[in-house]
């Protein structure tokens, strides 16, 4: 076996199930990459302690002959945006400092039940509100393949640690290209599935219709494995998904009609709306991607022009749909029940006010208010329930699209990862660079982040695809055909080896 | 139509912000900067679109389920009241509300 953090989930779990190495093992040794690593700022909270202790009490299981699930003893971290029991629990504001939720997020009791060893919570934008990780209270995420560079966002935390080799794989969640984003920025692979795959209980809500879980991993198969363990119905969640549960990895593997060995993509029609491909895509990126193109083409599947002609709407769409559900969203934080109250104020209004003040930060507060705005009597037909029209728009533009292609593929971002603090001063045209990911997320579609290249500076470059509802098991078999072929994905930053 | 001062306080004042000055000014611009963006979405003819509330709407014809009318947990109040910031006998406290 090479250095255990270069291990994958995948290899982690057979190298653990054949006792080749234990639990315990894996986890000191990563929880010692994470200490030695604090400066990347990837963990709001480490769980070292109960960590070796499930490890431990995996690995006994094992040594006396259990059957054990799948991913026993396997180490992965949440997203602080997942509510965990008996730890803390912050979104990444102040807001909820100090904060522990009565009960586990489904998603991380899934995991658990499906052996995952838990490590503690990663740093993302407060309130999963950003693309760079800059909006964290608790300060922001380096990108390992350059300290001097965001990691993306909002699970830059996630992206980053799993990029940085301190965990082989971390949930994250995608409410405009929160798992898309960073996954291109930090060179790794990442997937956000259709609306209602993931049940959204105990994710702390943003952006109720869109917000989604997923997986972001080092290769298309551990996505596989950590989908399947993570998904399924909860009757907990009123728009979870009512379908059976899903073994995404046989899907993965499961042949295309009248493929090969060398040509494992044939007849796949790939789909590239021209619309993704604007003058004003960065050269490197569009290089990168175009690159990336041909080697699909190389493995069987033929390239098709498609349109999206509301490309470009999707941003306004999304920046008021987004913040009309999050005004609403983050109306329970009254300092009342749980969060932050001021310490001094005159009434109950004044309570109110102040202790919102206080606790959420300038990018929160802005998207409250355009939110209250456009909700507000007198704007709400102009805005939001002219965005919601326009959302129907770009769902049917997709479907149109879907009957000329089985996959759509494109850039994640128009740009590599830029530099700390270089939006400070216009955070609203931030908006813009998620013009890519904003429209499969209005639709409820699911899309990949997969590693496709090196651009300015030696950053990554994610080749985004997107599949119709339900259609993971297609994006993860493109993936993988493609990770077979080539090792963007195996990179490794320098200083991380 | 861009937004004046007084719109900003009255939206600061619905959505319970108590903004500083120099909060409030920021906010002016960045949002008038964001209205701007927003323009082009009016240009759209949208008559006779259904609005797509939740995405799923859009594969099928979805309805909220109801859950059986049954009691499913036991009583969960002090862990639930654990991260309130001030409780007593099992209430929240708030400042007085009723002379």
């Amino acid at each position: 076996m090479t250095a255990l953090h270069h291990e994958g989930v995948a290899a982690l779990g057979r190298a653990l199930a054949s006792r080749q190495v234990s639990s315990v093992e894996v986890v000191s040794h990563l929880l010692g990459r994470i200490e030695a690593h604090r400066a990347l700022g990837t963990f709001l909270h480490l769980d070292a302690g109960r960590a070796l202790e499930v490890a431990r009490s995996i690995d006994e299981r094992r040594a006396r002959g259990e059957s054990l699930a799948p991913l026993a003893g396997v180490p992965i971290a949440h997203k602080d945006i997942f509510v965990t029991k008996g730890a803390p629990s912050t979104a990444g504001s102040k807001m909820l400092a100090g904060y522990e939720s009565p009960f586990d997020a489904t998603v991380v009791s899934r995991l658990a039940q499906a052996g995952c060893v838990s490590l503690g919570k990663l740093n993302c934008d407060e309130f999963a509100m950003g693309s760079s990780n800059e909006n964290s209270a608790f300060g922001p995420v380096r990108n390992p393949w350059d300290t001097g560079r965001v990691p993306g966002g909002s699970s830059g935390g996630s992206a980053a640690a799993v990029a940085a080799r301190l965990l082989p794989a971390a949930t994250g969640t995608d409410t405009g290209g929160s798992i898309r984003q960073p996954a291109s920025f930090s060179g790794i692979t990442g997937i956000k599935p259709t609306y209602g795959v993931c049940s959204r209980w105990g994710m702390v809500a943003f952006a109720s219709s869109l917000d989604q879980a997923g997986p972001l991993a080092r290769s298309a198969e551990d996505c596989a494995l950590l989908l399947s363990a993570m998904s399924g119905f909860d009757e907990r969640d009123a728009t979870s998904a009512q379908r059976p549960p899903q073994d995404f990895d046989a899907q993965m593997r499961a042949r295309r009609t009248g493929a090969s060995a060398s040509k494992p993509l044939a007849g796949l029609r790939i789909g590239l709306p021209r619309e993704f491909f604007p003058a004003a895509l960065a050269a490197d990126v569009g290089a990168t991607v175009r690159a990336a193109l041909a080697a699909f083409e190389g493995l069987g599947a033929t390239l098709v022009d498609v349109s999206l002609p509301r490309t470009e709407l999707s941003i306004p769409v999304y920046y008021i749909i987004a913040p009309a559900e999050a005004s609403s969203n983050l109306g329970r934080f009254d300092g009342v029940r749980y969060g932050h109250r001021a310490a001094k104020y005159v009434d109950l209004l004044d309570m109110y006010k102040k202790s919102r003040a206080e606790g959420f930060g300038p990018e929160v507060k802005r998207r409250i208010m355009i939110g209250t705005y456009v909700l507000s009597h007198g704007y709400y037909d102009a805005y939001y329930l002219q965005a919601q029209k326009l959302r129907r728009m770009i769902a049917d533009d997709f479907r149109q699209c879907f009957t000329q292609c089985d996959v759509i593929a494109g850039p994640v971002a128009p740009t590599v990862a830029w530099k700390l603090g270089a939006q400070d001063d216009d955070p609203v045209a931030a908006y813009l660079a998620d013009i890519f990911t904003l429209p499969a997320s209005l639709a409820g579609l699911p899309g990949m982040s997969v590693p496709a290249g090196f651009g300015e500076g030696g950053m990554p470059v994610g080749l985004q695809l997107i599949g119709n509802y339900f259609a993971e098991g297609e994006l993860l078999r493109a993936a993988h055909a493609f990770q077979q072929a080539t090792d963007f994905h195996a990179r490794v930053p320098e200083g991380f080896q | 139509m861009a937004l004046t001062p007084a719109d900003v306080s009255r939206i600061a004042h619905l959505a319970r912000l108590d903004l500083e000055p120099a909060e409030s000014a920021a906010m002016l611009g960045q949002l008038n900067g964001f209205f701007r963006i927003v323009e082009q979405m009016s240009a759209v003819d949208t008559s006779g679109v259904e609005p797509l509330y939740t995405p799923l709407a859009a594969v099928h014809a979805s309805e909220l389920r109801l859950r059986d009318d049954r009691v499913t947990e036991g009583d969960e109040r002090a862990a639930n009241q654990a991260s309130a910031p001030a409780v007593e006998d099992g209430l929240f406290l708030v400042p007085k509300v009723i002379e």
